[in-house]
């Protein structure tokens, strides 16, 4: 008697368990769904920041590799062709009036051509991108330095994220845009690069300009940038996430 | 990491614990605190830390099902692809290729319940294709795993559980011929539970606590462009970005493999004895038949 009711017992935890583990598992796609646990589990991106901002060294460089690494076929993710009519002009003229302004929480908004900003000290740097989705490339960039633009505006003291704005849309209208913390900025790596491998940047890769900004995942990578607008907060720009891809679901702080 | 005991053929080891020397000829029961409360807490937190971990990797890798090695995923010389292609029927169906070896995984690997993915629906957090969703859960529990075992980690050496109980000592060298004939024996019901653990049980949560464990945080960071800038090295060690995130599935299924042999050896080796040790510590050793000792 003792024997059959140690059996049943344990024929109804084996049972209890499974049917536990199943809810717990159909449960996460519920949970994923409630208003309060994207909210928990976005706690880690914050912390992610802090601890890689603590621990690593601002001015930390990406490794830079030699021309023998480079990808032969540098993939184009996201949008290949913002496909506008204004942007089908600027690409029939060859990018000559495209201009990119910096523009808000700034001394004295600027604005640069494509042939004046190459007129400024560029750099060129061989890196690795890597998408979120888990490939990587190598590439050879050429661009101005954020940093050597942020001194000609001179950005004021509450200036805390630059908000790349784009002139690509997506299907259903929305326009694309990034942003980065004003300070990462000045890091020498973060470059508007209007060459890959030696060559004008084409239109999927984001011509004329893109930004480079070598410490985080592929979708903080800007392309077609038209303005830079420094901001003291991202709220009430898009979807006030700081970029097209965080109003998606996907962190700010793309350092891992 | 430890919820089960094994069975052991070496009777001597138990001398200790048995209650009463004089009684051979009976079964002797004896209750062992096997589990203490630190390891049990940890273990219990791994439970739905690697549950999670795992099939939100997955779903991490569904975005883009293919490994590599080196800094590049150039798509020449994949070592593994999962995808799915169309029959000259029109069917669809999943093919997994590893290092240039096609299998028909359909159902299962590449084209599962009529959608184009690389691993399946009940295999994945989310279970619909949610790479932005995916990341969250999984770097959530990431930090809630790697909390968890820097706290095992230091209770650990701190309480020589590392070196009194984990590590193999020389004496249990020599007995791993015996305690492979008894594993592959699978006559594992009814033999005696030790106090410690055996030999082989030792080498594989050694292993998996101070090789794989570490191994997949490693090249879970690894894979980070921010601090791979503060050190390089470590991906220069590992083979390149694409090869740590090899590493890390690897790694991942070395779990994988892990955790199903275990559940199968606690479910061998009485299943409620071992699930209760996990929970209050309590072991209870039953020794029968050890005349043939001496």
């Amino acid at each position: 008697m003792k024997h059959k009711r140690a059996i049943e017992r344990r024929r109804f935890l084996k049972g209890a368990m499974g049917a536990a583990s199943l809810v717990a598992l159909s449960g996460c796609d519920n949970l994923a769904q409630s208003s309060w646990l994207p909210g928990i589990l976005s706690k880690a991106e914050r912390l992610t920041e802090a601890v890689q901002r603590a621990v690593i060294p601002r001015d930390a460089l990406a490794k830079e590799y030699s021309s023998s690494d480079i990808s032969a076929v540098f993939p184009a993710n996201g949008n290949t062709d913002p496909s506008t009519e204004n942007y089908a002009e600027h690409v029939a003229r060859n990018f000559i009036g495209w201009t990119v302004e910096v523009v808000g929480l700034v001394k004295t908004p600027r604005s640069w051509t494509i042939a004046a900003l190459k007129e400024l000290p560029s750099r060129t740097q061989i890196t690795r991108h890597d998408c979120v989705e888990g490939w990587s490339a190598i590439g050879k960039w050429s661009g101005v330095p954020v940093g050597d633009l942020m001194h000609q505006v001179d950005p004021l003291p509450n200036a805390r994220y630059a908000v790349f704005h784009c002139a690509d849309v997506d299907d259903e209208g929305i326009a694309y845009y990034e942003s980065m913390a004003v300070a990462d900025c000045y890091h020498p790596q973060t470059i508007l690069a209007y060459e890959l491998n030696d060559r004008p940047l084409d239109v999927a890769h984001g011509a004329p300009l893109r930004l480079r900004f070598e410490r985080q995942l592929g979708y903080k990578q800007a392309k077609y940038v038209m303005k830079i607008e420094l901001v003291e907060s991202l709220a009430g720009i898009g979807g006030g996430k700081g970029g097209y891809w965080e109003d998606q679901g996907y962190e700010w702080y793309a350092g891992i | 990491m430890e919820a089960y005991a094994q069975p052991t053929l070496e009777p001597s080891e138990d001398r200790n614990i048995v209650s009463n020397p004089a009684v051979f000829s009976k079964p002797s029961v004896e209750r062992v605190y096997r589990h203490q409360l630190p390891v049990r807490v940890s273990h219990w937190i791994n439970v739905p830390c690697l549950l999670i971990l795992i099939m939100s990797g997955l779903q991490i890798f569904n975005a883009h099902p293919s490994l590599y090695w080196g800094d590049r995923s150039d798509g020449d010389h994949p070592l593994l692809v999962i995808r799915s292609t169309q029959t000259g029927s029109g069917d669809s169906k999943g093919v997994t290729t590893v290092l240039g070896y096609q299998f028909d995984t359909t159902g299962v690997l590449g084209y599962s319940n009529g959608s184009n993915r690389a691993f399946p629906a009940w295999a994945t957090i989310p279970s619909a294709k949610w790479l932005a969703m995916g990341r969250q859960w999984h770097l959530f529990f990431a930090w809630l795993f790697v909390i968890n075992g820097l706290i095992f980690t230091a209770y650990a050496l701190a309480s020589r559980h590392v070196t009194c109980d984990l590590v193999p000592a020389r004496k249990d060298w020599r007995n791993i011929g015996q305690s492979i004939r008894s594993h592959l024996s699978l006559t594992q019901s009814g033999v005696v539970h030790s106090r410690g653990y055996n030999v082989l049980q030792k080498i594989t949560y050694t292993a998996i606590l101070l090789v794989v464990a570490p191994l997949i945080v490693l090249t879970g960071l690894a894979m980070s462009p921010t601090l791979d800038t503060a050190c390089p090295w470590v991906l220069t060690i590992l083979g390149g970005r694409q090869a740590a995130r090899t590493i890390h599935f690897i790694a991942c299924f070395s779990f994988v493999g892990f955790i199903v042999v275990h559940i199968l050896q606690v479910v061998l080796t009485g299943f409620t004895n071992n699930l209760r040790s996990m929970i209050t510590g309590w072991l209870t050793v039953r020794r029968e038949g050890v005349s043939h000792e001496a």
